[in-house]
């Protein structure tokens, strides 16, 4: 069993300024691990902090003490104590991550949006658009649609879009934010068929999920977790 | 190499009379990276950013760039001469005027080609086609080549500087508030331009501006200034996600989204 991400003692607390210093903490020595071809979905209640750890795994949140080892290029990286260059790095070969809404760049089209990571690989524009165009078909996202950018589709098709954008790169690492929330059932199918043939590949999967078919269909375990409880 | 590093400033300094304008501010560089620098009016970017490519001289600090040879240099001892030829050649400015750059009087086509001309290119033709190739790039109907920039809209006349300070490939450039000024939609364009233009020809960008939604669709790292210092700097999402610094937490909360 080979671990592909696993945190050590992860915590994690805000500090808001604008309100005179209140300190918020979220995460309190936070152990994980994720093997090659597992996945495992982060389940607890609103406010346990799964959505801090999974910014925290992708660098988007600063961790404040632990270490999240990524293995990168063979070797383990710290996410928590990277450089942002390296940070940059390892998101782009090795760790993967689907938020919840596509974050649209102004006049870019749906197949340019999706290709780009391949792009930026070096695949040529052809090839990565081709890929693009077919795991946008599998979306149910019309070719009529490939053209225009996706500002202007509804909330469910810019959730495709931004699956499709996640899973073009086959990342070793992938972190999935409620990947189905605003899905109908045929696309939800769609998507628990992309989780599996991911992990087929050896892809370590970490996801949140709310939705009860969808966490059964692609966890391989749970991971439980409860709001931070302050120290009486 | 082991130290790709392309520009560094160490320990700048500046004051002009009993006001901070620069303290203690040290910034990086790499190859093809975009680093935005934000801040409200009056923090230091635009000064720093003059610092950064030679135009003020700071009170303390230094400024190294690397050159495609591998050689530093640093900019401020460096002889005038030797820095304006930098300016024309590895080097563009892109300024939130473009009047401050352009030349109103010279034909659009004539703009970018002065560039090339300033670097030895001598046949008419090439750089007729170079000029053509470029407005294409910054979306300027190619019919437009012999009309002077004041017939141009701020947009055009934007990316008309973006054409005329790109087409020599600089290696770093930097770009003071080159959205600052436009209309919403124009700004839209403007912006995808800039990306996919500097990610294309890998160029190096400090990119000073106050608007964060631009930092963020633009940038790797993220500096914000206040009252001339460095206050809080990283992976541009990092910041704005989780910012740490009282005055970060207030830019980012300050921001309304659409």
């Amino acid at each position: 069993m080979t671990v592909m991400l696993s945190t050590r003692g992860l915590s994690k607390s805000f500090v808001l300024h604008l309100r005179d210093g209140l300190r918020m903490n979220v995460l309190d020595g936070v152990d994980l691990a994720v093997a090659a071809g597992e996945c495992v979905v982060l389940s607890g209640p609103s406010g346990a902090g799964k959505s801090t750890l999974m910014r925290s795994l992708y660098g988007n949140y600063r961790a404040d003490s632990g270490a999240i080892w990524v293995r990168h290029d063979g070797a383990m990286v710290d996410i928590a104590a990277a450089d942002p260059r390296s940070i940059l790095a390892v998101r782009h070969k090795t760790l993967g991550y689907v938020s919840q809404f596509l974050r649209v760049v102004p006049r870019v089209p749906a197949l340019d949006v999706v290709a780009e990571v391949l792009l930026t690989r070096g695949v040529g524009p052809d090839a990565a658009r081709e890929r693009a165009r077919s795991l946008l078909m599998t979306l149910n996202i019309p070719a009529r649609l490939h053209a225009i950018p996706p500002a202007t589709f509804s909330g469910g098709e810019q959730q495709r879009v931004n699956l499709a954008r996640g899973f073009i790169a086959e990342h070793p690492i992938l972190l999935l934010d409620e990947p189905t929330a605003s899905l109908d059932a045929d696309n939800r199918a769609v998507v628990i068929e992309m989780v599996r043939a991911a992990k087929t590949r050896g892809t370590a999967i970490v996801a949140i999920c709310h939705d009860a078919d969808v966490r059964d269909a692609i966890a391989d375990r749970l991971f439980a977790m409860s709001p931070y409880q302050d120290a009486a | 190499m082991n130290d790709p590093t392309l520009l560094s400033g160490r320990g700048l300094g500046l004051r002009f009379g009993g006001i901070t304008a620069l303290a203690e501010v040290d910034v990086d560089l790499w190859p093809g990276e975009i680093l935005a620098i934000v801040g409200e009016s009056g923090s230091g970017k635009t000064t720093l950013l003059n610092v950064l490519s030679g135009r003020i001289v700071p009170d303390s600090g230094v400024v190294w760039y690397r050159d495609p040879a591998g050689q530093l240099h640093d900019v401020h001892v460096m002889p005038a001469p030797a820095l304006r030829t930098l300016h024309r050649s590895d080097w563009g400015f892109v300024h939130q005027d473009p009047r401050q750059n352009l030349r109103m009087s010279v034909s659009a086509g004539g703009n970018v080609g002065e560039r090339l001309m300033a670097q030895g290119a001598r046949h008419y033709g090439d750089i007729r086609s170079a000029a053509l190739d470029w407005l294409a790039q910054v979306e300027i109907d190619a019919d437009r080549i012999d009309d002077l920039p004041r017939t141009f809209s701020g947009g055009m006349l934007q990316r008309l500087q973006i054409a005329r300070t790109l087409v020599t490939h600089p290696r770093l450039v930097f770009m003071d508030e080159p959205t600052g000024g436009l209309d919403v939609s124009v700004q839209a364009r403007l912006l995808d331009l800039i990306r996919s233009l500097v990610t294309r020809l890998g160029i190096a960008v400090v990119l000073v501006t106050h608007d964060i939604a631009v930092a963020r669709l633009l940038a790797h790292r993220i500096a914000v200034m206040q009252r001339g210092r460095i206050v809080e700097t990283g992976l541009t999402d990092q910041v704005l996600d989780d910012p740490r610094h009282p005055y970060t937490q207030l830019l980012v909360s300050s921001v309304l989204s659409a």
